[in-house]
């Protein structure tokens, strides 16, 4: 009797978890969204991979997390936690940790040659052949990429102009004394 | 509900906020002197940007003559009031100055300087506010530029466009920080113009009751606001207990009413809107008077002050001048310490060329005796004092070591956002620690942190939307690549059916008939050469055939000669055609071959085909003798394609041939006359001729026809070669 309500429930249960499988399938690896959503999206390729999707997927199979110059410690410490493992300091092969920074193009020395546009990974550059091109702070994520191929070298990247909006308290001002 | 509120109300019994403070008050340095007016200062430094929102734009020039009231900012955005000429003046110029913010990073500034006449622009007063509808009210209070004066700057018409049902009105007239007494000074003496902006109010809101606060600390202005406000039951004043922060808006709320405004939400949220007493005043002026906001009470308060005192102090006076027109003595502090705002919520200015804004409302000068620097922070002990202190019913303590580890996930889990930094922990902490200081930080980094999210969030969108779209570009240039190369090949397949088919006028026909009559041109001049040639030849061959016939019975040598000459032509033609036969097929094969791919390639193919063709043709009419009409027939096809070159070399070919038989035939006939018994049998014993000749049947023919006259030249050269060896024998 015994044997036969196991089997049954067996049968059962293994019917309900087939189903479940089917029907909430996930589509795609979580993982990679997750990682994906904690790096800086500045898909400036400074790790090495062409954007930070393919490096989400890198990180996701095995890569290390410390090759995020943007992201900073910060990132380093979420990916960590994510990824259940030590936080490492960023890799220097990478580049360093650097103030936020905006391209800006100096316009009167634009030569209208579309270069930049097309490095520029979030499309944040306007302009048109032979007219001048400008930059979009609002949209431009500092990724360096638009420097190298102007022909003029007429782009500069500027830190980011502090304003009450983007201000921090200036925590060390605070004396703080080691009291021993 | 409302009824059990008022009615305690009415009794006097209010609620509690949770923990606060109660520090010394320190309002009797200033409150007991009227409200003064102070010389204009020398420059106003008027920011943009005044409030709580953005920033309008600016309307007036560089050396513009301003006039006072006159507006000098356009409001672009619900969220923006503009800002107002606070006397007549020129502006001196439009550039960055330090912030009246904690950061003193500098903003756009106009810098006004007055000229001293006063000189106001046409004030259009309301007359009758109750006939107008409320959209106009509100639009009058946005255009005078009225936010709100407690000191956060919220824009007061955007409080007034709600259109929710309104309970209570409160008119915040607590003034709970220590030090600051210009809403007592202002109730006191302008108790009747606060009741009518009060009234302006309460006809936009239409609130079912009205809620005047006031901290039992200030009689007077209670008195005084009684009077005002004796003849509308509508209007209740409620003396509340003095106790730090009561003048905060949620705890106001909570002790008048006993509700929580919901974290994270509005007071509008739960039937209730609050209003500082300086706002009413404004507000009144604008209603009434038509003025805009130009001036505020402003407390200049301390120890380190000769005289201080309230005074209106025009919007744009930097600090320095209303210091210095109350006496400032430098010997009561080591360093020139101003704090902008009350002890517990200002913040120390960077310069003292900060100017005063709508949200300004005390400039406190402490003597180093009286506020000393803060002692060195120590470690926290976990007291709680914090703790008992908060308003908010948070957990400073739990906040501070989460700010300070930057674990700001939990910080916001403890409810981070509903700090008021009201100060009353770092008040009471016994270890001197800056508490405040650190959630205003942990708040900007919180802040700063969601920007970029919301950026990197962006920046995704638009990364994944810029691939999207490559991709797209680069599927679709591929498919009009096959497109246009099927296009290609069709048409390519197409002309050459027609021109298989003859006579179809096409472009690259016109153009071939044109290339044909420039070859046709250059083959009639090659053609008047090769005429000479002949007869020089025709010449020469002339004597042979002279002499062969006329004595018959020649000499051995003679016809030895005339045999050689044959085998000769004969060998050459020979060559001749097997060389161009040769020439030609392979340039077909290309042809044929390059058309199946494109039909560039195809054209190109053509061009070395015709080209080929032309070479044989010009080697064979070189060797052969080619006349005239084999040459224009062979060249006009020629200039079409590979195919009609082909056909056009053949026929060349076969006109060259025939041109060489009839140049044989002179030799031949002689031999014919001496061999005309092996004629037949002859041709049929040359097999491998035939066999060289495979292509047309014209070519057969043609073959046929030469190698017969080989044979013949032959046999005619063998039998003379055995009849001289016989007569040699």
């Amino acid at each position: 009797m015994s044997f036969i309500a196991i089997t049954v429930l067996a049968l059962l249960f293994g019917a309900l978890l087939g189903y479940a499988a089917i029907r909430f399938r996930v589509e795609g690896d979580p993982l990679v969204e997750q990682i994906d959503e904690l790096l800086p999206q500045t898909q400036c390729g400074q790790c090495g991979y062409p954007g930070c999707k393919p490096y989400a997927e890198a990180i996701a199979n095995g890569d290390d997390i410390n090759k995020c110059p943007p992201g900073g410690e910060a990132t380093i410490k979420k990916l960590a936690d994510l990824m259940g493992v030590e936080a490492k300091p960023l890799d220097a092969a990478h580049g360093a940790e650097d103030v936020k920074k905006v391209a800006n193009i100096r316009e009167d020395e634009c030569i209208g040659c579309t270069k930049c546009i097309q490095a520029c990974p979030v499309d944040a550059i306007v302009g048109a052949t032979r007219q001048m091109h400008t930059v979009i702070i609002d949209e431009c994520t500092g990724c360096d990429l638009c420097v190298a191929p102007c022909p003029v070298d007429c782009i500069d990247m500027l830190p980011v102009k502090e304003t009450e909006k983007n201000w921090r308290w200036q925590l060390d001002q605070i004396p703080v004394k080691q009291v021993s | 509900m409302f009824n059990e509120i008022l009615e305690r109300i009415k009794k006097g019994q209010f609620w509690q906020f949770p923990g606060g403070v109660i520090p010394p008050g320190k309002k009797a340095l200033s409150n007991n002197v009227e409200i003064e007016r102070l010389p204009l200062a020398d420059k106003l430094y008027i920011p943009v940007k005044q409030h709580v929102g953005v920033s309008g734009r600016i309307s007036v020039e560089k050396g513009h003559r301003v006039l006072k009231g006159q507006p000098l900012t356009q409001s672009m955005n619900p969220l923006s009031v503009p800002i107002h000429a606070p006397t007549s003046g020129t502006i001196e110029d439009i550039r960055q100055h330090v912030s009246n913010h904690p950061s003193g990073i500098p903003e756009q500034t106009l810098i006004l300087v007055p000229d001293g006449k006063e000189e106001w622009v046409d004030l259009k007063p309301v007359s009758d506010y109750q006939s107008l509808p409320r959209a106009t009210l509100v639009e009058e209070i946005c255009s005078a530029g009225i936010a709100g004066m407690g000191g956060a700057g919220f824009p007061a018409h955007i409080k007034l466009s709600s259109g929710r049902n309104i309970e209570f009105l409160i008119i915040n007239g607590v003034e709970c920080e220590p030090y600051i007494t210009s809403d007592d000074r202002l109730m006191r003496e302008h108790a009747w113009q606060i009741r009518q902006g009060i009234d302006v109010l309460s006809h936009i809101l239409k609130p079912r009751h009205v809620l005047i606060a006031i901290e039992d600390n200030k009689p007077e202005a209670f008195a005084a606001m009684e009077i005002a406000f004796q003849d509308n039951p509508a209007y209740s004043l409620c003396a509340v207990e003095t106790k730090y922060p009561a003048g905060g808006e949620k705890q106001l709320i909570q002790v008048l009413t006993g509700k929580e405004v919901p974290s994270k939400g509005l007071p509008v949220d739960i039937g209730i809107i609050m209003h500082n007493v300086g706002t009413c005043y404004a507000i009144a002026d604008a209603i009434f008077s038509g003025k805009p906001l130009l001036e505020r009470v402003v407390t200049v308060t301390g120890e380190a002050l000769t005289t201080p005192q309230n005074v209106w102090l025009p919007l744009g006076t930097p600090v320095a001048h209303a210091i210095a027109q109350c006496g400032y003595l430098a010997g009561q502090q080591k360093a020139k310490r101003v704090i902008m705002g009350g002890p517990m919520m200002g913040y120390t200015l960077h310069s003292d060329l900060v100017p005063i804004v709508k949200t300004s409302n005390c400039i406190l000068v402490p003597s180093d005796k009286e506020m000393p620097f803060p002692g060195d922070e120590h470690p926290c002990i976990r007291c709680g004092a914090c703790a008992d202190a908060c308003p908010a019913g948070l957990l400073p303590q739990q906040l501070y070591w989460h700010a300070k580890a930057k674990e700001y996930d939990k910080a916001q889990a403890l409810n981070l956002f509903d700090c008021i930094e009201c100060g009353a922990c770092a008040f009471v902490c016994p270890s001197n620690i800056p508490l405040v200081h650190y959630y205003r930080g942990a708040k900007a980094d919180i802040r700063i942190q969601q920007d970029e999210a919301i950026k990197a969030a962006k920046a995704k969108e638009r990364f994944e939307a810029r691939n999207a779209r490559l991709e797209k570009e680069k599927l679709e240039r591929e498919e009009k690549a096959r497109q246009s190369a099927a296009a290609r090949a069709k048409r390519q397949e197409q002309a050459v059916q027609t021109k298989d088919k003859p006579a179809v006028p096409a472009a690259n026909d016109r153009v071939a008939a044109a290339l044909a009559r420039a070859k046709a041109k250059k083959a009639q001049q090659a053609e008047h050469d090769s005429d000479a040639t002949r007869q020089v030849e025709t010449a020469t061959t002339e004597p042979v055939k002279d002499t062969t016939p006329g004595d018959s019975n020649s000499t051995e040598q003679q016809s030895r000669v005339a045999t050689a000459i044959a085998r000769a032509k004969a060998k050459k033609a020979q060559q001749a055609e097997s060389t161009s036969a040769l020439s030609d097929e392979p340039a077909t094969q290309e042809g044929d071959k390059a058309a199946d791919d494109d039909p560039q390639k195809a054209r190109v193919a053509a061009a070395i085909a015709r080209a080929k063709a032309k070479k044989a043709q010009q080697t064979e009419g070189t060797s052969t003798l080619s006349d005239k009409p084999a040459t224009q027939e062979g060249d006009k096809p020629a200039g079409d394609d590979p195919q009609k070159a082909r056909v056009a070399a053949a026929i060349a070919r076969a006109k060259a041939k025939k041109a060489q038989q009839a140049e044989n035939a002179p030799a031949a006939p002689e031999f014919e006359l001496e061999n005309s018994s092996h004629n037949e049998p002859d041709a049929q014993a040359m097999p491998e001729a035939s066999a060289n000749a495979p292509e047309s049947s014209d070519d057969k023919q043609d073959r046929v026809a030469a190698a017969i006259a080989r044979a013949k030249a032959k046999r005619a050269a063998r039998e003379q070669q055995s009849k001289n060896n016989e007569q040699d024998d």
